[in-house]
């Protein structure tokens, strides 16, 4: 009987051929773009004199340099409107499909690739850009790559690649109230560290998993990257399937029947042979928040700040650069924390779902006089389906300011930045160093909901006190 | 930056050059190259500004901005260099400042991949060694000869191998890092899985 992972038969399915080099060639099923890691491969394209080898199998969409306050064309920024355009223009010259400002469509190439119903279970799919590991809470493949693989999927539509080994992570019980999705992943990056992953990809399972909704699912793959995994996916189920049904580009008819068929067979065999197996207890998690600059430096939000005689000497090294950084002391409590800054959104936390719990905590409170706000949908859709809901209001009233869909203060290549060393609450991935668009700026990672209830407060807080 | 700098082609079996060091785990691409150097649309540019951010806070005093530096070539880092972002313009920064190969602890999966696909091979050796000569340079300048034919490396009073992927290796000696020819080569394999894959006639709606 087969013992393989999903890993395992998705690669075999999509490998082309074995290179001389001892790695594998494999075919990208779909392949997603946006302005900042492809004007260049277009560029390697044009001086190799080489073509689009199945531009039908590409999707752009523009995300990390638009503007969320006015996105009027063109834009202020002259430097992120020649960006803009040289996609435009190379969607235009390779007939690659762009769903641009505007469509309707548009937004964060994670967010969108999924609510367009383009990600689907038992597809390789790559894109220049790390958070691609989010595809596969679909059953999907799904992994980051540099420009010049970009170009090389371009023009082939394969990349060379050593195959991953597979690590399970068997998350048992479930998340207890007011935990998240996000309080999970940061949990476990923190169990095994940041650079646990290289070399592997990530099989989240179990039963903390199963219970968890598609959006949710989503952010788990997503932040795999940070804990060093490539790739992160879970095995399809009935919720996958539901959730892609009848979206935009979704199998429609008889292709649905098939694709399903074929869906259902897709996944971990029982007694699949995995390269290491980790256990992870849900129900003992609280929300959690980051107090350093990686996204494993994380504790409960009624922990301290780990003192630096209890940590390994690997760790302390990056702890004590993370003092000096964050101006935080060890043994320190982590709840109380002043912010001013309070950032919702991103691919790893700016779907309607993420929006709902936000809003559900600021419904009747108001933002800390101390704290500027502001939510970022991912995209356009999840920014009109929030107007539906009325939670544009809910937001503004708060205090927050409604902004138009993009990455935003996630990497702050807009004019949405951290000044000086201001403190953030923020939904999104990465604490790193600068990350927030000041060389002092500090970032406090944690879920929405936990962003909101620090908004509230203007400091940060457990967001059970709230929804209890 | 070195403005005689033109990226590798080719076959890649020897690397000489003088050591520069740069102590810290976990340090991420967006300390490599900060997100606001992204606005471009080609990577000419980037070597001056890597480690931007690092080097304002030093003011002057970051390795790369030393003096005795200025014409080094094999980067020597501690453990998962390059995690974060998959963003190519952090090696690329790296390349077009004049690093030639990098020596480290361990690498971000991408980061690796990214170098590998540029022409900038990394090798591994332990914390141990890596120490020594991260130690050894404060004396004095340390010059390296790389073989990537053996994996070794030498220099006037040291003697060690070197470690890199196998795959990795005979891809610079033989050129094939540079991957799109070799890619391309397959071609009629690449259009048979195309029409083999299961979903591919589902998708009718992709376009
Ligand atoms: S939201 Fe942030 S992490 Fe996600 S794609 Fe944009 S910049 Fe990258």
């Amino acid at each position: 009987m087969s013992q393989d992972t999903l890993f395992d038969k998705v690669w075999d399915l999509h490998k082309v051929s074995s290179l001389p080099g001892g790695s594998d060639q494999l075919f990208i099923g779909l392949h997603l773009i946006h302005e900042v890691t492809s004007p260049q491969a277009f560029g390697a394209l044009k001086d190799k004199n080489l073509k689009v080898k199945f531009p039908e199998r590409t999707v752009a969409t523009v995300d990390h340099i638009v503007p969320t306050d006015n996105q009027s064309r063109p834009f202020k920024d002259s430097l992120a409107e020649q960006m803009i355009e040289t996609l435009e223009k190379n969607c235009l010259k390779h007939k690659i499909r762009f769903f641009n400002i505007g469509s309707g469509n548009q937004g964060i190439v994670h967010v969108v690739a999924p609510e367009l119903g383009l990600t689907q279970p038992g597809m390789t799919i790559a894109c220049g850009d790390s958070h691609t590991s989010t595809h596969g809470a679909f059953g999907s493949i799904a992994f980051g790559i540099g420009t010049s693989q970009v170009r090389d999927v371009l023009a082939t539509q394969t990349i060379a690649m050593n195959k991953l080994k597979v690590r399970q992570i068997w998350c048992e019980n479930q998340l207890s109230q007011g935990v998240y999705a996000k309080d999970l992943v940061l949990h476990i990056i923190n169990k095994l560290g940041v650079k646990a992953g290289v070399g592997f990809a990530y099989e989240f399972a179990g039963p903390a998993i199963n219970l968890l909704s598609m959006e949710e699912r989503m952010t788990i793959c997503n932040m795999s990257i940070e804990g060093g995994a490539r790739c992160g996916y879970i095995n399809p189920d009935e919720k996958t399937f539901s959730y892609i049904k009848n979206k935009l580009c979704a199998p429609k008819n008889d292709h649905w029947e098939n694709a399903l068929t074929w869906w259902k067979s897709l996944k971990s065999d029982q007694n699949s042979i995995y390269d290491d197996v980790i256990k992870i207890d849900a129900s003992k998690i609280e929300p959690t928040v980051t107090w350093g600059i990686t996204p494993g430096q994380s504790i409960g939000i009624n922990e301290q700040i780990p003192l630096l005689d209890e940590l390994s000497p690997n760790d302390k090294l990056v702890a004590e650069e993370a003092f000096e950084y964050m101006n935080f002391k060890p043994g320190q409590s982590i709840k109380d924390i002043p912010v001013e800054v309070c950032f919702i959104g991103s691919c790893t936390n700016g779907r309607i779902s993420d929006l709902r719990i936000a809003a559900r905590v600021l419904k009747n409170k108001k933002v800390s006089k101390n704290v500027k706000a502001f939510v970022v949908p991912g995209s356009e859709r999840v920014a009109n389906e929030a107007k539906q809901e009325g939670l544009d209001k809910i937001f503004k009233q708060s205090g927050f300011q409604w902004r138009e869909p993009g990455c935003s203060m996630c990497l702050a290549m807009n004019s949405d930045k951290l000044i000086g060393n201001q403190v953030s609450a923020s939904s999104s991935n990465r604490n790193f160093k600068g990350r927030q668009g000041s060389p002092n700026g500090r970032t406090l990672l944690m879920s929405p909901a936990m962003v909101a209830a620090a908004a509230i407060n203007g400091k940060v807080s457990d967001v059970r006190e709230f929804i209890n | 930056m070195k403005s005689e700098l033109t990226p590798p082609i080719g076959k890649i079996t020897q690397i000489n050059g003088q050591c520069i060091s740069l102590i810290g785990n976990d340090i991420d691409t967006d300390r490599i190259i900060p997100a606001r150097f992204l606005k471009c649309v080609n990577f000419d540019s980037l070597g001056e500004s890597v480690f931007a951010d690092d080097r304002k806070n030093l003011n002057g005093n970051h390795p790369f901005d030393l003096e005795e530096n200025k014409n080094a070539s094999i980067l020597v880092v501690n453990s998962n260099f390059g995690c974060g972002s998959s963003r190519e313009h952090a090696p690329q920064a790296l390349l077009r400042w004049g690093i030639k190969a990098i020596i480290g602890e361990s690498f971000a999966d991408i980061f690796y991949s990214n170098c590998i696909a540029i022409g900038i091979p990394c090798f591994t050796l332990t914390k141990e060694l890596i120490q020594k000569i991260q130690k050894h340079q404060d004396d004095k300048f340390l010059f390296l000869e790389i073989d990537l034919k053996k994996s070794l490396a030498k220099s006037k009073d040291l003697n060690f191998n070197l470690e890199i992927k196998e795959s990795s290796r005979k891809m610079f000696i033989s050129g094939e890092w540079d991957a799109t020819s070799t890619l391309l080569e397959n071609e009629n394999l690449i259009v048979n899985k195309f029409t083999q894959l299961p979903y591919i006639k589902f998708n009718t709606n992709l376009l």
